[in-house]
């Protein structure tokens, strides 16, 4: 009984209980009478309590009618959310960038990061009904690790050379070492599902707080209230209604009008007028995600660092950050990192320079023919503009610069990492080792800029597996200097992600990991 | 000979069209393959990694050459089976099938308001030709069909949904719904619909019945003293019928067709937008399901306006 009590303790200091489940557990393990006042009153002073009831109503941006429900498919915002309303990760990253145990309850390490074992909660059951087992987790990474697997996912799965189970614990062997494997695992295509939905990875049976009740992709999915959830702290609603508005008139204007509760992906341009709206709070918050102008540098004329400076110097990063996302982001620096990241180290601030712009590129010994730069408004929300920005504080310094303006359809297939200059976006990743692996490792399939630099590699290789903090750090100070200075990327801006949501809605949080509370707004958010 | 000339002409029609369809659909085949990547570099975007382009290109059957599917897909059509999209597993029919009713019901409501207004609208024109009635209809019309339906569309929802919040601004429809939740879901694209085919049908209407009272029949009908509307609505608007029933099949076909931008200023699930996503994936049997509907309605709407226009015309109803 002690043990049970002195578990019931630790929940409790976790947070994981709320009151009502606290009483039931401690009656059962007779202690209530004893113990029950002093543990009810630390947690009624934590916060306000959540009201129960109604419909969350949420306009998202970013859906098709071609989406599936398959979690290792989600690329775009509408499928990213559908799954974290009926699915679980066995870890999380919270709003400060620590590892929060969700499926798994602990996890432990060998010393030099090749060995992890993470412990699987026990009592947890499918939207079906069955148990998840320790079976089911495994058989979810091997679906997403396995070589015909089509996961988004299955990159980040190629350092695991062994997926195991040992008694209630998962057991992952890498052949590198890797201290960040928690966060790697916390990739939101990583939800585990009922044998791994090897059979049927589209039949959204999953464990999270919503069971789906209707999908119907790129219109509108509903889902009720999973009534069997593990976690009591969360689910505070009946249901919740998904509504696809791709269009930002109508989103905003749905907000407004009060058919939805809360909406993804304001407009920057429109985000300060709408939080002039009576009943209409915007919460943006500054994430990983960044705007880039990539350049190949194993083609001409890109292979030439001082032609690549010239440019670097040549953009006015404050003007873009002011014009083109209103101000709501941050000025880039030539890398991918930024403050949201673990371990960062600022790298000194490059300005807009023409003179230096003008040197770099009278030694580059350019022929002056325009140098093409290829963007689709796709690239990211407002491309075309922030182009035509470059375009003319590089003509200040004496650069020409053509824009040469593509549609949409076809962008990521023929223009993104194919042509030798053009827009981008990229998404961020929740840690340094995962953005650096994923853009800009020799090896890298997504090595937009084709930038091969055997020292790099060595550097990020040698950070992944060093578990000393302090050598870590700066390991990456190292790294982003060498990017800023010699890579082919051009990073004018990191832009914030801007929610909007009515002002019934209480219990918002900032998350930087992704939009709408990294996800979770309808698990945790309640109607004030 | 036993066989009517009018079941004998719709029937060489209907035989036209279906040989129209099939050159459509060998167009539209050709037309998707012309676009650059495919179905599998759509689904995986900028995850794409050459194993799982490989597997996935594998999997959806995409090594076949493109005549042999194309061949596949002609045959299981030809057997009422449109197959299954590439990118979501979904069956097409079952899928189209909604988006498709969502997009009859919409364009039906606009044509019931619409048709009968823009012939009335024409007859109170004519009625009152080069006075104030006629010019102030002429002139709000005009107006209507003028400014891009997207943007009457947000005008619509600033004031209406927004300011006064009378109807809603997202017509997000769904099976749980009464007729009465829907049509008050679908209120604002009806009324933009029904300005934005209101101008063209009224016009066409006032032209064509103004170039029929110039006749010496019309004259004669004055001249033996009866009102003037009725002279237009007796004697001069069945003669005008086959212009006019031409212009009507015209708007109704874009209403069907031609409307996806009111779709997404709307939210409105119908066939625009389920196209338009497809498209942009690559995702070829349902492009050409699609396609094949589509062109199925214009040419049914066509022959739908020939077999009318030759019904009005009494010449052509009994040939000698």
């Amino acid at each position: 009984m002690n043990d049970d009590l002195s578990r019931l303790i630790a929940d409790i200091d976790a947070m994981r209980m709320n009151r009502r489940r606290f009483m039931g557990t401690a009656a059962a393990a007779g202690a209530a009478a004893a113990m029950g006042g002093t543990m009810m009153s630390a947690t009624a002073a934590s916060a306000e309590e959540p009201k129960k009831g109604g419909i969350f109503r949420m306009g998202w941006g970013g859906g098709e009618s071609t989406d599936t429900l398959d979690p290792g498919l989600a690329d775009s915002p509408v499928p990213f959310v559908v799954n974290r309303q009926w699915g679980d990760t066995i870890v999380n990253v919270t709003a400060d960038g620590q590892i929060e145990p969700r499926l798994a309850e602990s996890m432990t390490s060998n010393a030099d990061g090749t060995e992890w074992r993470f412990m699987i909660r026990q009592g947890v059951k499918f939207h079906d009904g069955t148990d998840m087992t320790i079976d089911d987790v495994v058989a979810t990474f091997k679906r997403h690790s396995d070589e015909n697997s089509k996961s988004g996912a299955f990159g980040i799965m190629q350092g695991i050379s062994g997926i195991a189970a040992d008694g209630n614990e998962v057991v992952f062997t890498l052949s590198t070492g890797n201290a960040d494997l928690p966060y790697l695992l916390s990739d939101y295509h990583l939800v585990v599902q009922p044998k791994g939905g090897v059979d049927n990875p589209n039949a959204a049976i999953g464990t999270g707080t919503w069971k789906l009740v209707t999908a119907e992709p790129g219109v509108r999915y509903t889902f009720e209230k999973n009534p069997a959830d593990w976690d009591a702290t969360r689910g505070h609603y009946d249901g919740v209604e998904l509504i696809v508005i791709n269009d930002n008139t109508a989103r905003t204007s749905a907000l407004q009008s009060g058919q939805v509760d809360i909406i993804n992906r304001v407009d920057p341009k429109v985000a300060k007028l709408l939080a002039k709206m009576p009943g209409v709070v915007v919460e943006n918050v500054s994430g990983r995600g960044h705007y880039v102008f990539i350049m190949h540098t194993d083609t001409a004329p890109f292979d030439n660092n001082d032609l690549r400076l010239a440019l670097k110097y040549a953009i006015n990063r404050q003007e873009l950050v002011d014009k083109i996302l209103d101000g709501y982001g941050g000025v880039g620096n030539d890398t991918p990192i930024n403050a949201a990241y673990p371990l960062y180290t600022a790298v000194a601030q490059r300005e807009f320079d023409t003179a230096k712009a003008a040197e770099h590129y009278k030694k580059s010994g350019h022929d002056g023919t325009p140098i093409v730069l290829i963007v689709a408004d796709t690239a990211f929300p407002g491309a075309v503009d922030a182009a035509a920005l470059f375009q003319q504080s590089a003509a200040a310094a004496g650069i020409p610069l053509e824009i040469q303006r593509v549609p949409d359809d076809g962008y990521w297939s023929d223009v993104w990492n194919v042509k030798p200059f053009c827009a981008s976006y990229w998404g961020g990743r929740p840690v340094q080792d995962q953005m650096w692996s994923t853009a800009y490792l020799s090896t890298a399939d997504w090595n937009d800029t084709k930038y091969k630099n055997p020292e790099l590699d060595a550097m990020i290789l040698a950070a992944r597996s060093e578990t000393d903090v302090a050598k870590r750090t700066d390991l990456y100070l190292k790294i982003a200097q060498v990017v800023h200075d010699d890579g082919g990327t051009i990073c004018p801006m990191f832009n914030d992600f801007i929610d909007a949501k009515s002002d019934k809605i209480a219990g918002y949080m900032k998350d930087p990991n992704f939009e709408a509370m990294g996800g979770w707004a309808s698990a945790k958010t309640w109607f004030a | 000979m036993s066989v009517h000339p009018i079941l004998k002409l719709v029937a060489q029609r209907i035989a036209l069209g279906l040989l129209l369809l099939l050159a459509v659909s060998v167009l539209i085949f050709a037309a998707t393959q012309i676009l650059p990547g495919d179905v599998a570099q759509s689904i995986l975007g900028q995850s794409a990694t050459p194993e799982t382009l490989a597997n996935l290109r594998e999997e959806l059957g995409l090594n076949v050459p493109p005549v042999t599917r194309y061949f596949n897909w002609l045959f299981g059509v030809l057997q009422g089976d449109l197959g299954t999209a590439l990118s979501n597993g979904q069956d097409i029919a079952s899928s189209m099938g909604k988006r498709l009713g969502n997009t009859l019901f919409l364009a039906g409501c606009a044509a019931i308001i619409a048709v009968p207004l823009a012939i009335i609208l024409g007859l109170i024109a004519v009625r009152y030709r080069n006075r104030w009635p006629d010019k102030a209809i002429s002139t709000v019309t005009l107006a209507t069909i003028s400014v891009p339906e997207f943007l009457v569309g947000y005008i619509a929802v600033y004031f209406l949904s927004v300011q006064f919040r009378l109807l809603p601004s997202l017509a997000s429809v769904n099976d749980g719904m009464t007729l009465g939740e829907r049509l008050y879901a679908m209120s604002l694209p009806i009324l933009v619909l029904v300005l934005a085919v209101l101008g063209h049908m009224m016009r066409m209407t006032r032209a064509a019945i103004l170039n029929v009272l110039e006749s010496a029949y019309v004259e004669t009908a004055e001249l033996k003293g009866l009102p003037p509307f009725r002279v237009i609505a007796r004697h001069a608007l069945p003669n005008a019928i086959a212009p006019v029933v031409n212009v009507v099949m015209l708007n109704m076909a874009y209403l069907v067709v031609g409307v996806v931008v009111v779709e997404v200023v709307f939210v409105y699930p119908g066939m625009g937008q389920y196209l338009v996503d497809h498209v942009a994936k690559r995702d070829v049997p349902v492009v050409q399901a699609c396609g094949l509907v589509f062109a199925a309605i214009y040419i049914g709407l066509n022959i739908a306006a020939d077999v009318i226009s030759i019904l009005a015309n009494p010449r052509l109803r009994h040939p000698k």
